[in-house]
């Protein structure tokens, strides 16, 4: 997996999922804005791929682009493109044929995903029943994943709902749930955060352990740099709605050139002794909306030059910036 | 689940039973005397008056007379009417399959139109939307009395389809004398557990779980169904009980407007002709029913969501 190209935005071929100059524009009071500006990326096969930045930089939508979930209003430019396809060419059924086939979505917290008055065992099996598998088929693949990701007492938790189920277990559910569709790629969406910290670590590496077994493509969203680089063989950091570093996650601290994900790696609990105040980012974080029209990082860039307020840099070598020209 | 119906039971048993209190308790204390009225006007001796008195226990202590009529009522003797001077039991079995009727039929109503147009509503487009909510808030702003007075010009007078007035025999004609007098029962009611449903149904739509179905390709009939209709029917029934319970009292309406001979109309004569034992039966009648399908809308509730089974707890 180490041998994939290092930047996406030039149109991989063979990319199993591509975003190609992505960029989706929401109405404000004000005229359209952008959510996201240009969101270039390629997953290929097997391969998991870290999308970490800070809030309201746009992760979330883009992994919803994928599935053709954007806002009703909003204006897309770019494309996003699956084996090929361009999701937005998709008509009703193809999008419910990717939504159940092909992609599987594992959203931040259980307890709001799964439907609350329906059993597991319904909402483990719902989407295997669809496709027109037997009530007993379908049940014995749902308990035969369950099992296999260690949950005990299988057919008991088939019978129980959500709240019988702590969020840890939960989300071993919905994960149970995305990989018994056998899709090709998994979109994470911080499936971590709404957990307590032990658990994160089991939900993780169960995550991990069953898509690298099946070969299954992951996206992983994330705001946790150490959690995504110990999962992703590559990581993409995002701020405002734009990509604007790709490296691989093993040399994450080695190889980080963009200023932001400098400011980042410097930000994480384990870099100052303990005892010492924790570095920040300066500045608050910003969306695609309010970001400046040249680099979006500008305002907060320690080492910004004008250069940098007026022209967007672009993604070239796996980083968008202007001082960082290979 | 049995202990949860248990419990149910329980406590309808023990609101009735505070209920009867409150009722004979607020009537005893009243303006107007029984006396007078037994008297039927008539100036009498001071003699005869006490006669009346011990005739009827009205000098017993307060709770020594709730307990003869707690007793009486619980084993079935229910006392005499004051102006009827006929049993209250016979009074009220003459009415009560005309106001069960009416009930069930304005239910029915309810439920079927209201939560059918408020599901239309909901997910029909922005068509079906304005015509529901504008017919809606027509039916809400109109109350009963008028609803019936525009019902029977339109529908009795000018058309002629159904009669202006009575109750009818037989199980047909009844329904057809009932239509009327159900519509102008729950026409309110109807428009408010339709704005109920529309508002529960679009909520579930928004919800994350409805997100993450759609995520997972789940067809759009399915959503509709086990996650929306689904989780949006235990609000929706719950409002629907309260409704339906209280239609017990709001027959009076309908049955004074229509002429209908039922428990309503009984209760509004009684009170106005102050025949004490007539409004404590029908008062605490009336209770009972609101508790009754209060209790059974709880089960049903606690069916559909088993979350309400488990006992309450912090967080």
């Amino acid at each position: 997996m180490s041998a994939r190209p290092v930047d996406g935005d030039d149109g991989a071929m063979g990319a199993l999922l591509e975003f190609d100059h992505l960029r989706v524009e929401v109405p404000t009071p004000v005229g359209p804005r952008p959510v996201l500006r240009s969101v270039s990326l390629s997953l290929f096969a097997g391969e998991a791929v870290g999308l970490v930045g800070e809030s309201g930089s746009g992760k979330s939508m883009t992994a919803r682009s994928v599935l053709g979930m954007l806002p009703g209003a909003a204006t897309i430019g770019g494309a996003v493109r699956f084996r090929g396809t361009d999701i937005s060419t998709l008509d009703a059924t193809g999008l419910r044929r990717l939504r159940s086939r092909d992609v599987a979505m594992v959203f931040q917290d259980p307890r709001a995903t799964v439907n609350p008055v329906r059993t597991i065992g319904d909402f483990l099996t719902e989407v295997l029943r669809e496709r027109g598998m037997s009530r007993s088929a379908a049940v014995a693949v749902g308990a035969g994943i369950l099992a296999d990701i260690g949950v005990d007492d299988v057919p008991r938790r088939l019978k129980q709902r959500p709240y019988e189920l702590s969020g840890g277990l939960l989300q071993r559910v919905v994960i149970a749930a995305a990989l018994a569709g056998e899709p090709a790629l998994i979109l994470a969406d911080e499936p971590t955060t709404a957990l307590d910290v032990t658990t994160q670590e089991e939900v993780v590496a169960i995550l991990d352990e069953q898509r690298r077994q099946r070969g299954t493509a992951l996206l992983f969203i994330s705001h946790d740099l150490e959690l995504a680089t110990a999962v992703c063989d590559r990581i993409a950091v995002m701020y405002a709605g734009e990509i604007v570093e790709i490296l691989p996650a093993k040399s994450l601290h080695e190889d980080a050139r963009h200023p932001y994900t400098k400011a980042l790696l410097r930000a994480r609990p384990g870099s100052v002794p303990p005892g010492e105040r924790l570095q920040t980012v300066p500045g608050t974080p910003q969306s695609g909306i309010e970001a400046p029209s040249g680099c979006v990082f500008a305002d907060r860039c320690p080492v910004a030059e004008a250069d940098c307020r007026t022209t967007v840099p672009l993604l070239v070598g796996g980083v968008a910036c202007h001082l960082e020209v290979p | 689940m049995i202990g949860f119906v248990g419990r149910k039971v329980a406590a309808m048993l023990g609101t009735v039973l505070v209920a009867s209190f409150v009722i004979y308790g607020a009537l005893y204390l009243a303006p107007g005397d029984p006396v007078a009225l037994l008297a039927g006007g008539h100036e009498m001796s001071p003699a005869a008056l006490a006669a009346i008195r011990s005739q009827y226990h009205l000098d017993d202590p307060f709770l020594v007379q709730y307990w003869r009529w707690l007793s009486g009522v619980l084993t079935g003797h229910l006392g005499d009417s004051l102006v009827f001077k006929e049993p209250v039991a016979h009074l009220i079995g003459a009415r009560l399959l005309n106001t069960v009727l009416l009930v069930a039929y304005a239910s029915l109503l309810i439920l079927g139109v209201g939560v059918v147009s408020g599901i239309v509503a909901a997910v029909g487009g922005k068509i079906a939307d304005t015509a529901v909510t504008v017919t809606t808030t027509v039916l809400m702003a109109a109350p009963a009395f008028v609803a019936a007075i525009v019902l029977i010009w339109i529908f009795a007078t000018k058309l002629s389809w159904f009669p202006v007035y009575g109750s009818g025999t037989g199980f047909g004609d009844r329904i057809h004398h009932l239509t009327l007098p159900a519509v102008a029962l729950s026409a309110g009611y109807l428009a408010y557990i339709s704005r109920i449903t529309r508002a529960e149904v679009r909520a579930e739509l928004g919800s994350d779980h409805v997100v993450a179905a759609r995520a997972r390709g789940v067809r759009r009939a399915a959503i509709l169904r086990k996650h929306v209709l689904r989780n949006a029917a235990a609000p929706v029934l719950a409002v629907s009980g309260i409704t339906v319970a209280g239609l017990f009292a709001g027959t009076a309406i309908a049955e004074q407007a229509f002429g209908v001979s039922g428990l309503g109309s009984l209760l509004v004569q009684s009170a106005a002709r102050q025949d004490l034992v007539v409004v404590q039966v029908l008062a605490l009648l009336l209770v009972a029913a609101f508790v009754l399908v209060n209790m059974l809308v709880d089960v049903a509730n606690a069916m559909l969501d088993p979350r309400l089974l488990r006992p309450r707890e912090v967080g």
